[in-house]
């Protein structure tokens, strides 16, 4: 067992139990504190599988960007405390059902592939060379993303315009 | 020599199931983006790894279009529960529909 691959088992550990964490928590921002470190150790485990430039955008986009757009989110709105239970029982069983079923089927199917056994070889994929790789041959769905990241910037703007604008409260205090 | 690939897609379930957990029980809007939020990341992971496993970019190439897309639908996501939270005052799924109605004609 060589040190790459203790490394991987103990971020594996971190990230699973980092984002079990999140899922568990009642305070909002503790969820969204445990999910950066969990998205951190994604991002070394990128690393670790040969994708430098992913690990970088990882950390930038997820755990830099994502993650604080929820905390912008979470603490501009105050939340009172929702009456009932915090998991209620009715729909954490079917939560679970459907979630233990799903990681059953999942194990057994990636179980019965004989071939992905063996150890991998480590590799790694330079910055420059995936670059390349991803301007010569998805050029077309790279400009579909940025028109999709442009339709998002367009259509949280409306969303966010629309409450503050000529909205139903200041019509009413007008006359 | 490192970890197999079926050891990798194992963790991705084990992740996606969680988020998969997140989304259907927790009684926050906020929460189930977050779900959201961590599936797609547990996809992101499988497709890393496969492109190790195959010796493939092609894999990699996908990831970059999840960060895209996780992008644009966390920012669509939380632009529109802030408008919910600000038509009725909160954020759980259950009680936006009656909510709604008052908020309306508030």
């Amino acid at each position: 067992m060589s040190m790459l691959t203790l490394l991987f088992y103990a971020i594996a550990l971190l990230i699973v139990a980092a984002t079990a964490m999140a899922v568990t928590r009642r305070n909002m921002v503790h969820a969204v504190l445990y999910l950066v470190l969990s998205f951190f150790g994604t991002a070394m485990l990128f690393y670790l599988l040969g994708a430098p430039f992913l690990a970088a955008l990882e950390i930038i986009i997820y755990a830099g960007a994502i993650m604080v757009l929820f905390l912008f989110l979470i603490m501009m709105i105050r939340l009172k405390k929702l009456p009932g239970m915090f998991f209620p029982v009715g729909q954490l069983l079917p939560a679970i059902l459907i979630s233990a079923g799903f990681l059953t089927v999942s194990s057994v199917m990636v179980g019965r592939n004989a071939s992905g056994w063996a150890p991998m070889p480590a590799a790694q994929a330079s910055p420059m060379a995936f670059g390349v790789y991803l301007f010569q041959t998805h050029w077309l769905a790279v400009e579909i993303a940025s028109m999709l990241l442009l339709v998002a910037l367009v259509g949280a703007y409306i969303l966010g315009r629309r409450v503050r604008g000529p909205s139903a409260d200041t019509r009413k205090e007008a006359p | 020599m490192i970890v197999p690939l079926n050891h990798i897609l194992l963790l991705s379930g084990l992740l996606f199931s969680l988020g998969m957990f997140c989304t259907l029980a927790r009684r926050n809007l906020i929460m189930m983006l977050l779900g959201i939020e961590i599936m797609l990341n547990a996809a992101a992971v499988g497709f890393v790894g496969a492109s190790l496993h195959w010796q493939q970019m092609e894999g990699q190439a996908i990831v970059i279009f999840i960060l895209a897309v996780a992008a644009t639908e966390v920012s669509i996501g939380l632009a529109a529960i802030l408008v919910v939270y600000r038509r009725t005052d909160s954020v759980d799924p259950d009680m936006n529909a009656a909510l709604w109605e008052k908020g309306g004609q508030r």
